[in-house]
């Protein structure tokens, strides 16, 4: 799993990344309450923003960590968005992308790295 | 000054506190090119009574509508409010609440909310509602916006029957936001001509029926036009209390209702306070503008209602608002509802019923008149009518006889080459006398 | 003697345990009922109106509408109970100080109500004869006379119908002469962080991009920020003055003096005019466009969430871009200029319907008649002097966000003062509900941590304050001695405990509908 500064993560697969956002992401939002995700056939560059999540006081952009062509969204978020809360790392993923370069996704943090910038916030 | 508690010992007093020798002191961030030494050249203070007088000289200079025969409508329609309503509505708890922000102590605005919304849902055959915007033509307005936002498109197909002043408010807003609008000519039948108007680009359609000139339309093969295009479509009414006796904007396929709801509960006003009902599909209503009442539970189980979906909304998502309304008609609503509780589905259709009958009348009375053309076949309480030459001349003269006639249809287009159409109304109010004068008086204007 | 022994105790008995005021058998407490939704009174047949009879409407065939709509109806007296139940759950200035910042809650008078009511201006028709409706037409330019010279500007357009919308109302008039003078490009809007929502909002709206202005220490915008943000690009400022911070832009002049040397217009949020109101003319410190809320300055009810009125006052710079309608006067009296036509075809369009909120116009002016320009005046001080008194008495208790110099009509504190509490802002704001008060703005202004801005206005007696006080100092003696519970749960004597707004959100239940649904439940 990598991981970039705007708390979204990436888990590869094949050249199909699973992508989400982090538990520290998800804990600061609070109740998350809505989920915007992007229509299945979408490209996204990276950095775009590509999905929305809503808590009861605030609306977020989530950027797309790499770049591709969205071939699934998480359904799972549209009738139980809490889920984003109670796995953030896991079932509440927000969609996966066919990904145009893998090497994008090198380029990210571990969890280690990661873990070393949250500890700097 | 009767409504400045402080007294000068007060003031004196709490300077003190404050730890300063005078007021100025409190004024010191203003720039001295600023500060002004004495009050503007305006009057000083007045008793209730003066005030009373003064104001009651300026309203002796106005003709009310009570006075005599009145048959304006064109957006606005004279209806009898229970007077259950205005006293309601100056209950301190109502008048004098702000925005519903801390529900906890705002339950009573937020079940009115909650119960009003059901009732604009119901009435327009709709999904869900909101909690009211400012009136019927800002509501079109937000509603073209809303369907640029769903579509990602960015054509609005404007109706020839839609009000003008609405076409006007729509446009403000459109043309501020990149949308482009299409306006087709105003005709009594402008309907017709929608579908060929709708393409690839076309984001929303605006329809109103009852139309500015009083024709009622069934706009389902409108809907199914725009809905093939992937447009959606915008129905308008102006006239809410056509919603007892005509199927709804819901039933002939609206993606987004909106109205001018001011027809139950609010008075004439002069334009305004009005209050603007705003219904559309629920899997819209994410992007739907205003505030949204939901109901919720508090910390011990029991029912309530708050304020919802505010993420939508100017003060939490700012420059990626839906709209940038805060204040909306909550009064207005509240009248509204309170109306509409009153009358209840039986009061309402047949007050809807009362006003088909009174506009019959009218239409047979000015049918007989030599010289008087109908022009709308199909309305519910408006209707147009051709008058031989200008019609905004024989109003006039009208009004020189006690009459108030109607709209001429020039006041809201002059530029629609219509000078001679004139728009009349009839409600509940309209006495069988009213039609016989008017009737009378018109003949005499236009056998002169 | 005779001893009479029967009859109805007279004094309260002792006793142990007595239920709560959560526990009655039926939800009902004291005063307080609970009521049903119109809904579920079982009112579907019945209406609280007598009509005639009249015949179905044969000539509109399969246009009529025959499937049920699904509205009960009330009789009077059901319908009056219904009401005034409900209403007994709301606070309101009439019952209390009203405390919301931004916002000027302050008392309403009733000859404004009265006067509105007044057959000669609630049941007059929009478009009937302008020769028929001279003394509105009249009031209207009188309102807009005594709107342009309290504020020192020489046109106003009436029409919008609240605050954001004479925002958009004011930035389209940027925006028409801006296009006028071939400076279309210009599509930046600056506004401070402070600022209130309405205003990014009001300028994405437009098509315009917003870059946020820095803020100095002391709460006001920094001007050399500001002056690096200004250039070609930019169409318009956008500063609420006094702003949201309670505190007057001591470099207003140099603002506008920066704005205009680069091309661009001083838009003001005249949210904040009650502070200066009748002392400061805001055409004095170059602004060219303002708002102006007559539901907060100027006193017309706030109705639970309006309906307000938000004239624009305009520079001669940008007047002839005003939309219509506006009124002129001539020979034969007062006229509607209603198109975008001869001296109006520059207007950029209609705000709306007809002419703007009549109805907020009559109790708007009858409030400035009553009083005066010397009134006005006093006005301004009072709420100033009001705000001041009450940042002084609370100083030593809470900490005022921007504790040096005077406040102006809104005292604003931050949340450091109940740092090591365990209570936050939102649960001192609850637990005033309790002390009978409704809880000052929250968390706005943005810039400010857990932010509590407070604005009395003018019309609280002293007495009224200081019982503010007392509570507020008695709250803040119990958060810093560590009662928790007290604030945690806040509120305890409302009508209903806190709200879970969570599950409202998740779960929208946005109407009553006929089939049951699945009950709510909190998670």
């Amino acid at each position: 799993m990598r991981f970039t500064k705007d708390h979204e993560w990436v888990a590869l697969v094949g050249d199909v990344a699973t992508v989400g956002i982090t538990a520290y992401a998800a804990d600061q939002l609070g109740d998350v309450v809505f989920v915007e995700v992007p229509a299945v056939g979408k490209t996204v560059k990276q950095g775009d923003g590509f999905a929305v999540v809503e808590s009861v006081k605030a609306a977020s952009d989530v950027y797309a960590p790499i770049g591709g062509e969205v071939v699934e969204a998480n359904a799972v978020l549209t009738d139980a968005p809490e889920t984003v809360n109670t796995a953030p790392e896991a079932g509440g993923w927000f969609a996966r992308i066919k990904v145009a370069d893998p090497a994008q996704v090198e380029a990210l943090m571990d969890r280690d790295a990661y873990e070393a910038f949250l500890s700097t916030l | 000054m009767r409504y400045l508690p402080l007294s000068p010992d007060d003031r004196r007093d709490m300077l003190g506190v404050i730890g300063v020798p005078s007021i100025d002191d409190l004024f010191v961030d203003v720039p001295a090119v600023a500060r002004r030494a004495d009050p503007v050249d305006l009057p000083f203070h007045a008793g209730e009574l003066e005030v009373e007088r003064e104001m009651l000289a300026l309203s002796r200079r106005n003709r009310s509508a009570a006075e005599g025969p009145f048959f304006c409508g064109a957006g606005a329609y004279r209806h009898h409010v229970p007077a259950t309503v205005d006293h309601l509505i100056q209950r301190s708890e109502f008048l004098t609440s702000y925005t519903p922000y801390q529900p906890e102590i705002a339950q009573g605005t937020l079940q009115v909310l909650f119960e009003f919304q059901t009732q604009v849902a119901a009435l327009t055959g709709m999904e869900v509602a909101n909690a009211s915007l400012y009136d019927g033509s800002t509501a079109a307005a937000e509603a073209v916006m809303m369907a640029q936002r769903i579509t990602r498109k960015s054509k609005a197909v404007l109706s020839g029957g839609v009000h003008p002043h609405y076409v006007g408010a729509i446009e403000t807003l459109a043309h501020a936001a990149g949308v482009a609008t299409q306006r087709l000519a105003a005709a009594v039948d402008a309907e017709a001509a929608v579908i060929d108007a709708i393409d690839a680009d076309t984001a929303c359609v605006v329809v109103q029926t009852p139309n500015v000139f009083g024709a009622v339309t069934d706009v389902s093969k409108i809907a199914e036009a725009a809905h093939a295009a992937g447009a959606l479509l915008i129905v308008v009414t102006t006239e809410a209390v056509s919603y007892g006796l005509l199927k709804s904007p819901g039933e002939m396929g609206a993606d987004i209702a909106v109205a001018e709801g001011q027809s139950i509960g609010n008075g004439l006003n002069f334009g305004g306070p009005y209050v603007g009902l705003f219904a559309c599909r629920e899997k819209f209503v994410r992007q739907a503008p205003g505030r949204l009442c939901g109901e919720t539970v508090d910390a011990e189980g029991r029912r309530g209602f708050v304020l919802t979906l505010s993420t939508r909304e100017q003060h939490i998502r700012r420059d990626k608002a839906t709209s940038n309304i805060c204040t909306n008609s909550g009064l207005c609503a509240l009248a509204f509802s309170i109306h509409m509780s009153l009358l209840g589905e039986t009061g309402l259709r047949q007050l809807a019923l009362i006003n088909h009958q009174k506009a019959v009348a009218l239409r047979d009375a000015l049918a007989a008149i030599p010289g008087v053309e109908i022009l709308t076949q199909r309305f519910f309480n408006e209707f147009a009518i051709r008058v031989p030459g200008s019609a905004t001349e024989v109003v006039e003269i009208l009004a020189g006889n006690g009459v108030i006639g109607g709209v001429p249809f020039a006041r809201l287009d002059p530029a629609a080459g219509l000078d001679d159409v004139l728009l009349v109304a009839a409600t509940e109010t309209t006495s069988d006398s009213d039609i016989f004068f008017f009737s009378k008086v018109l003949a005499k204007v236009i056998a002169q | 003697m005779t001893m009479l022994n029967i009859g109805r105790p007279t004094r309260p008995e002792a006793v142990d345990g007595a239920a709560g005021a959560h526990d009655t058998l039926t939800g009902g407490r004291g005063l307080l009922q609970d009521e049903a939704l119109i809904f579920e009174l079982d009112g579907w047949d019945k209406t609280g109106v007598d009509l005639p009879a009249a015949p179905p409407a044969d000539d509109l065939g399969d246009l009529v509408r025959t499937a049920p709509i699904g509205l009960p109806g009330l009789s009077e007296p059901e319908a009056v109970r219904h009401y005034v139940r409900l209403s007994q759950k709301n606070h309101a200035i009439d019952l209390a100080l009203y405390p919301l910042g931004s916002c000027t809650m302050k008392h309403n008078p009733r000859l404004n109500e009265k006067m509105a009511r007044l057959p000669g201006f609630s049941d007059i028709h929009p478009l009937q004869p302008q020769s028929t409706v001279q003394g509105a037409l009249e009031l209207m330019d009188r309102l807009a006379h005594w709107l342009k010279t309290l504020t020192g500007m020489p046109a106003v357009a009436l029409t919008p119908k609240a605050g954001a919308h004479g925002e958009l109302c004011g930035l389209l008039a940027i925006r028409a002469a801006h296009e006028a003078a071939g400076q279309g490009h210009r599509k930046t809007v600056l506004a401070p962080t402070s600022a209130h929502g309405t205003n990014p909002a009001t300028a994405a709206f437009v098509g315009y991009t917003v870059v946020e202005i820095a803020q100095t220490a002391d709460g006001r915008v920094d001007l050399a920020d500001l002056e690096a943000k200004l250039g070609d690009h930019v169409a318009a400022i956008m500063v609420t003055n006094p702003n949201t911070c309670g505190l007057f832009e001591r470099d207003v002049v140099e603002i506008a003096r920066l704005t205009h040397a680069a091309g661009a217009y001083f838009y003001c949020d005249g949210a904040n005019f009650n502070a200066i109101v009748g002392r400061v003319r805001p055409g004095d410190l170059g602004v060219d466009a303002m708002h102006i809320n007559l539901h907060k300055t100027f006193s017309t009810p706030h109705g639970g969430g309006g309906p307000g009125a938000g004239p624009v006052v305009l520079s001669a710079a940008l007047a002839p871009f005003a939309p219509t309608p506006w009124i002129v006067h001539g020979e034969n009296g007062y006229a509607l200029i209603e198109q975008p036509e001869g001296e109006a075809r520059a207007a950029f369009g209609r705000m709306c319907a007809f002419h703007g909120q009549m109805g907020m116009y009559v109790r708007a002016y009858a409030y400035m008649l009553s009083h005066g320009a010397d009134g006005l005046r006093q006005v301004a001080e009072d709420a100033v002097l009001n705000a001041n008194y009450l940042k002084a008495r609370l100083s030593d208790l809470m900490s005022p966000a921007f504790p040096e110099g005077p406040c102006m009509h809104e005292a604003l504190f931050d949340d450091a003062w109940l740092e090591g509490t365990g209570v936050t802002t939102l649960d001192f704001a609850k637990a005033m509900i309790d002390e009978g008060f409704h809880p000052m703005t929250m968390y706005f202004p943005l810039v400010v941590h857990g932010a509590m801005l407070i604005e009395p206005t003018e019309t609280e007696s002293k007495q009224e304050l200081d019982r503010f006080v007392v509570a507020l100092r008695a709250l803040a003696g119990a958060a810093k001695a560590g009662e928790v519970e007290r604030f945690k749960g806040a509120p305890f004597h409302a009508p209903l405990r806190r709200l879970d707004e969570t599950l409202a959100a998740r779960k929208p239940k946005l109407r009553w509908r006929p089939v049951a649904d699945a009950p709510l439940a909190a998670e």
